[in-house]
């Protein structure tokens, strides 16, 4: 090959090169935009009052809504919320005063374990250690998967947070003659709390689209219930079975809940993002 | 200070807790310390040990549920392929399939568009472009698989029954990978839902790996002459291992997902070279079956099945891990 010819080569592998990457980033995004518009256009329109007031209609009637499936995701993100909030703050807390030692490392490692078992697993689990014992599925179970959930994400974000405040102001604290759980609770984590909260409502957005975990331990609901120790009805699981239904009405239904469901999730990342963004560059 | 006590002495700085002195010094340290410090310490240690103990409790309780399948069917649980509920005969080898197939073949077109896209966004975009487009990616990630369940079922299932499967099996029909009828469900949907899938997480990670990359590299490459893609050539083999570790965590989110991949699979338990024809996954078997599974011994099955999925999942993650962890010692090292 002659010197002009590699070069040309060259030059037109460059240019094929860099416009694959380009395009691979248009094929992502345009994929993202199909999934919204696609949720938006057949959600939006389905979108009323029945829908987010009014129980399921009996099979074979028209109308009806999904209101006990949004109590009963509130319920079960509650129910997780209650013990999962305090377990995942406090071991980050644990985790950013500690970094070394095998216990605190060992703990890092799990929390990533933990972050990475299937949902699916995790309600296997629940089904195992709540519902066999009880003998039969119920929302305290549904909120026992979640919060297994919720710990690993909670955790993470805390102890990111915790230590992205500057040294100064532990050092300052110190100073002053403050014990140490002082400084952490009154300086350190008020300085990281915004980022914490928000970290906290993202993993509440990440479990209220959750459904694998709930199918066999909340199982779903019909009817209005908000006794915990009963099946109880989600949105997600409403999708699911809506989703499946061979009923028109019901699949736009499920559309319709998806869009709820999507908007919510969205807007949720979209606050921490903004929030984080502004504490790193503090 | 510690550090002025040990100032005049020869012994490697490392091993300066070991002298008498400084250890006297922590010793009173501890027994000055803050009452309120000691419980505050024991109560954040008592959650991180709780933690601890979830991973623990589940693994025990998984064990213990699935001993009687373990029992009864021994090794020959992964290797038999008959799942017959009716009389009580339970082979998962199906399922592994499905799982390894479906996820594999995500991660063969995931691998590279991720790359794409992180080359994209840490080589070539505008700094102002970068972030937004890189939120636009992480999205993805955000969208509840059940949400990315319906888009399949009721578009992309009847985009691949109408257009893309005929086509398929017209053109490459001799094949085994493309044999059979266009049902729509199946196989290919699955593979390229979960192609969507994984795409976020491979991509944000390979993203980070390829600017940690000093720039250095870069601009000697091209101080050399090279292409802009030659240069990014040397940035790839630099973020090699980073990728791969990317594209394990990927895989360990393809095998685990389940919502998406149930609703669009065909549920299945049969064993198929054919892209085209219904499956199952380890995952969708769970989905389909644990509520309505009767007998102790199904139960049991289904439950080892999950443990099989664990225990898959923590090794993947465990060697993702273990690679991220190298790269940044070395990195560390060549800061220090």
């Amino acid at each position: 090959m002659s010197t002009t010819a590699l070069y040309t080569w060259r030059k037109f592998k460059n240019a094929t090169m860099l416009s694959l990457t380009g395009l691979s980033l248009l094929a992502v995004v345009g994929v993202l935009f199909l999934i919204l518009a696609y949720t938006v256009s057949k959600g939006i329109n389905h979108i009323n009052w029945d829908l987010i007031t009014k129980m399921p209609a009996p099979v074979g009637e028209e109308g009806g809504g999904m209101a006990n499936a949004i109590v009963g995701s509130l319920i079960l993100v509650s129910l997780g919320s209650a013990y999962g909030i305090p377990v995942g703050l406090f071991a980050g807390i644990y985790l950013a005063q500690t970094e070394k030692g095998w216990f605190a490392r060992t703990v890092r490692f799990l929390t990533e374990v933990l972050n990475g078992i299937p949902s699916i697993v995790i309600g296997v689990v629940a089904f195992i250690v709540v519902v066999l014992p009880m003998k039969r599925f119920s929302a305290l179970a549904g909120g026992f998967a979640l919060g297994i959930l919720m710990i690993p994400l909670i955790t993470r974000t805390t102890e990111e947070m915790i230590r992205l405040v500057p040294s100064s102001f532990r050092e300052a604290g110190l100073a002053l003659g403050i014990p140490r759980w002082k400084t952490m609770m009154f300086v350190i984590l008020p300085a990281a709390f915004k980022g914490i909260f928000t970290g906290i409502f993202l993993s509440i957005a990440r479990v209220i689209g959750e459904t694998a975990p709930l199918l066999f331990t909340a199982l779903g609901n019909r009817f209005w219930s908000t006794q915990l120790d009963q099946p109880i009805a989600s949105m997600t699981v409403f999708i699911y079975d809506y989703a499946r239904a061979p009923f028109d009405d019901w699949n736009q239904q499920a559309w319709a809940a998806s869009f709820i469901l999507i908007m919510l999730v969205f807007v949720l990342n979209i606050i921490f993002r903004f929030v984080t963004r502004k504490t790193y560059t503090a | 200070m510690p550090q002025s006590v040990n100032e005049h002495n020869d012994m490697p700085s490392g091993q300066q807790d070991k002298r008498p002195a400084a250890r006297a010094l922590s010793l009173r340290g501890m027994l000055r310390k803050n009452p309120g410090d000691l419980i505050f310490e024991n109560v954040t240690r008592f959650f991180a040990f709780v933690v601890l103990s979830l991973v623990f409790l589940m693994v025990y309780e998984m064990s213990v549920q699935s001993w009687p399948s373990i029992r009864h069917f021994g090794f020959q649980f992964i290797t038999s392929s008959e799942w017959d509920p009716v009389n009580d005969i339970y082979g998962a080898l199906p399922f592994i399939y499905g799982t390894l197939f479906s996820s594999l073949g995500a991660l063969l077109f995931a691998v590279p568009l991720s790359v794409g896209v992180a080359i994209f966004l840490s080589e070539i975009a505008p700094g102002w472009l970068e972030q937004p487009l890189s939120m636009l990616v992480e999205l993805l990630a955000a969208i509840p698989s059940i949400v990315y369940g319906l888009f399949g079922i009721f578009v992309m299932v009847p985009w691949l029954q109408t257009d893309v499967q005929p086509f398929l099996i017209e053109e490459f029909g001799w094949m085994p990978l493309f044999e059979g009828a266009p049902y729509g469900f199946g196989m290919l949907a699955a593979i390229l839902i979960l192609t969507i899938m994984v795409l976020p997480i491979i991509t944000s990670i390979s993203r980070d790996v390829m600017r940690s990359i000093p720039d250095t590299q870069r601009e000697a490459a091209m101080a050399l002459g090279a292409t802009r893609w030659e240069a990014i050539r040397i940035v790839l083999t630099g973020a090699k291992s980073g990728i791969l570790s990317a594209s394990l965590l990927g895989l360990g989110r393809a095998v685990g997902e389940t919502m998406a991949v149930t609703m669009v699979i065909g549920n299945s338990a049969d064993i198929s070279l054919s892209v085209l024809n219904p499956a199952h996954t380890m995952a969708s078997v769970l989905a389909n079956e644990f509520a309505e599974a009767t007998s102790q011994l199904y139960i049991s099955s289904l439950i080892e099945i999950a443990l099989l999925l664990f225990v898959m999942t923590l090794i993947l993650n465990a060697i993702a891990r273990a690679i991220v962890w190298r790269i940044t010692r070395r990195f560390g090292a060549t800061a220090a």
